[in-house]
């Protein structure tokens, strides 16, 4: 275990932010179209975060026209640029699947108060 | 050198330069040590036996301690023989290291599987089972007909049943090697290898 942590403690991305499922994040990942690339934003709600070291992955969750739409991350994927978090989640669980069968107003989250 | 033995670390992912991220199984393979040479004059053919994993010597029986005194390296858990081309140059005693392998190269990778016991045909043929609706109970994971009736009134030798699954030599042909790190002997094989972790494989070069 102790030489696969080692092997791949360099592809870990550093600045992570600081987030958990509940927070809402913007997720500025790459896109290599061809030759070119640009920055996409997926916005929505982290649903769960699971795994370490490398393996680690974070869910974002989010409805787009309608439909809902998830997408996994690795936490530590090269493609992904920046990882914003826009609001801080005031929920109970770790994983909030409970989500997926709620929409509109009760899919809702309450935002943490920091004092 | 056609191969050599090395020991499944694990497996884990790491991610290529365009972001994909790659399923390897790191091996840390050898230092391997030559242990016996082999020729055609003194054998009938052309090989070379390789040893992997120093132990202590009070653990080890006195004909092998002998055999690898002969070519003055530590005891070792693991002998294997490796076939070998006429002109290569080999000594006894040399050190075969993971840099014989090239990122890029295809490999077959042996070991021993992992023992799943006694397992139903699902597991182990890979059988379909049966129905769970329409009124089944209790054939989920039935392996359905094994024959015919009168003619031939018996089953035939070799039909795939329920039985002891895993725990037997095989090789995984067409793996590719993504990273080859020489310092620490490690090689990364894309997918997955056969065995537990801690257990020993032999890595092939593969044509």
């Amino acid at each position: 275990m102790d030489i696969l942590n080692a092997v791949t403690a360099n592809q870990l991305v550093t600045e992570v932010p600081q987030f958990k499922a509940g927070d809402t994040v913007a997720v500025h990942v790459k896109v290599i179209e061809g030759e070119k690339e640009r920055i996409q934003l997926f916005t929505g709600v982290c649903i769960q975060r699971r795994g370490g070291g490398i393996n680690a992955t974070f869910t974002v969750r989010k409805i787009s026209n309608g439909v809902g739409v998830e997408r996994i991350f690795p936490l530590h994927s090269p493609r992904i640029e920046k990882i914003e978090v826009q609001k801080v989640g005031r929920v109970r669980r770790a994983k909030l699947y409970y989500l997926r069968q709620l929409e509109g107003k009760a899919a809702r989250i309450k935002e943490k108060r920091t004092r | 050198m056609s191969g050599l033995l090395g020991k499944k670390i694990g497996m884990t992912r790491i991610f290529d330069d365009k972001g994909n991220a790659v399923p390897v199984t790191v091996v840390q393979a050898g230092p391997c040590f030559v242990t016996q040479v082999k020729t055609v004059e003194n054998d009938g053919y052309n090989a070379v036996q390789l040893g992997y994993d120093p132990k202590k010597e009070k653990n080890t029986t006195k004909p092998i301690l002998g055999h690898l005194k002969k070519a003055n390296v530590p005891a070792l858990r693991v002998l294997k023989e490796f076939k070998m081309a006429a002109d290569v140059e080999v000594k006894l005693g040399d050190v075969v290291k993971a840099d014989i392998f090239q990122a890029g190269e295809m490999v077959k990778v042996s070991g021993w599987s992992k023992g799943r016991g006694f397992t139903g045909v699902i597991k182990r043929h890979n059988f379909g089972g049966g129905r769970k609706t329409h009124g089944q109970s209790d054939r989920y994971r039935a392996p359905g007909s094994i024959g015919q009736s009168s003619y031939p009134s018996k089953v035939f030798k070799g039909t795939r049943m329920a039985g002891r699954t895993g725990n037997r030599y095989m090789t995984v042909k067409g793996l590719r090697i993504v990273k080859v790190d020489a310092e620490n002997n490690l090689i990364f094989v894309k997918g997955a290898i056969p065995g537990a972790r801690n257990s020993y494989v032999e890595i092939y070069k593969q044509r």
